[in-house]
């Protein structure tokens, strides 16, 4: 493929970007809601 | 005022069943745009293979619209409504964080195509220009919701803010023809209604689309429950510290200072 590392290097930095931010999400997420009962939650 | 005696251990996260339904559905997606925007779709005639790019660029921008727009409607509908219910807050706060999340994978998936296609990784052209601009106004957005005071003064000064700063989009979107601009026009959302894309490349496009909007409802919804914890532990520490407040007042000789 011409241009392959902008290419792939376009895709990779985008799917990074969305895994860092989704991971920090979740393990933000996971620590707050052992503090918090169930109750407050209205998704439980 | 309510305090709960000792907080009970938290059994679930923020996911549920819908949002890991959700996020499985969004893997497959990928791999489904994976597959076709980097192998099956053909090169372009004019950009050749620098077109692969489109397909996380321009979704990545139209969602990045749509998260703005969903900030503004639910920053309206706080102030608005006359709940004032602070659910709509978190939506919009969540929404816009992942917007800016979106707007930069946008300047930076652009730069790289305009390097491809331009020779160069910026200008400062209409549309690249105003797009910073709108990524910038976003971030202070962010920075507005940090700033003090309790839940709905946050959600009051920043519903305004977010109201405001979505006037910005239609500059953004119709800069391409209100200035002379090195960024093409739109292809497919274009006025006249025709799209000017092969159909393979059409289609991968349109999985890209599908792919960052099933992201951006998956992110949302997690950033948002995110949110809603954190208003509650800011509620408790508060009400916590107002009993320990009061306790200290009632103990004889404390506070004798003051008077």
């Amino acid at each position: 493929m011409e241009d392959a590392g902008f290419i792939i290097g376009s895709y990779a930095v985008t799917f990074a970007a969305i895994a860092a931010y989704a991971w920090r999400v979740r393990i933000r997420g996971r620590r707050l809601a052992r503090r918090v009962p169930d109750d407050a939650k209205p998704w439980v | 005022m309510q305090v709960r005696s000792a907080p009970q251990p938290g059994t679930r996260d923020t996911g549920s069943r819908a949002t890991r339904t959700l996020g499985l559905v969004t893997l497959v997606g990928i791999a489904w745009l994976l597959a076709f925007g980097l192998g099956f779709s053909p090169a372009d005639r004019d950009q050749r293979e620098s077109v692969r790019i489109l397909y996380v660029h321009v979704p990545s921008a139209w969602l990045a619209y749509l998260a703005f727009v969903v900030t503004a409607v639910a920053s309206g509908l706080y102030l608005f409504r006359k709940q004032h219910s602070l659910g709509w807050d978190h939506l919009a706060g969540a929404s816009a964080e992942v917007g800016v999340l979106f707007m930069a994978i946008t300047l930076v998936s652009g730069s790289l195509w305009g390097r491809l296609t331009w020779g160069e990784f910026w200008q400062w052209d209409a549309r690249l220009t105003t797009t910073a601009f709108l990524f910038v106004t976003y971030v202070g957005y962010l920075a507005v919701r940090r700033l003090g005071g309790d839940h709905h003064q946050r959600a009051r000064r920043s519903a305004v803010v977010a109201l405001l700063a979505v006037l910005e989009i239609p500059l953004v979107h119709w800069s391409v023809r209100m200035w002379r601009s090195l960024h093409q026009e739109a292809t497919v959302l274009s006025p006249d209604g025709d799209v000017k894309m092969d159909g393979l490349m059409l289609f991968s496009l349109i999985v890209g689309v599908i792919v960052f909007t099933l992201l951006y409802a998956w992110m949302v919804i997690h950033r948002q429950r995110t949110l809603t914890l954190e208003d509650v532990l800011d509620d408790e520490g508060l009400d916590a510290a107002i009993v320990e407040r009061r306790r200290e007042a009632e103990q004889p000789g404390v506070g004798s200072v003051a008077r």
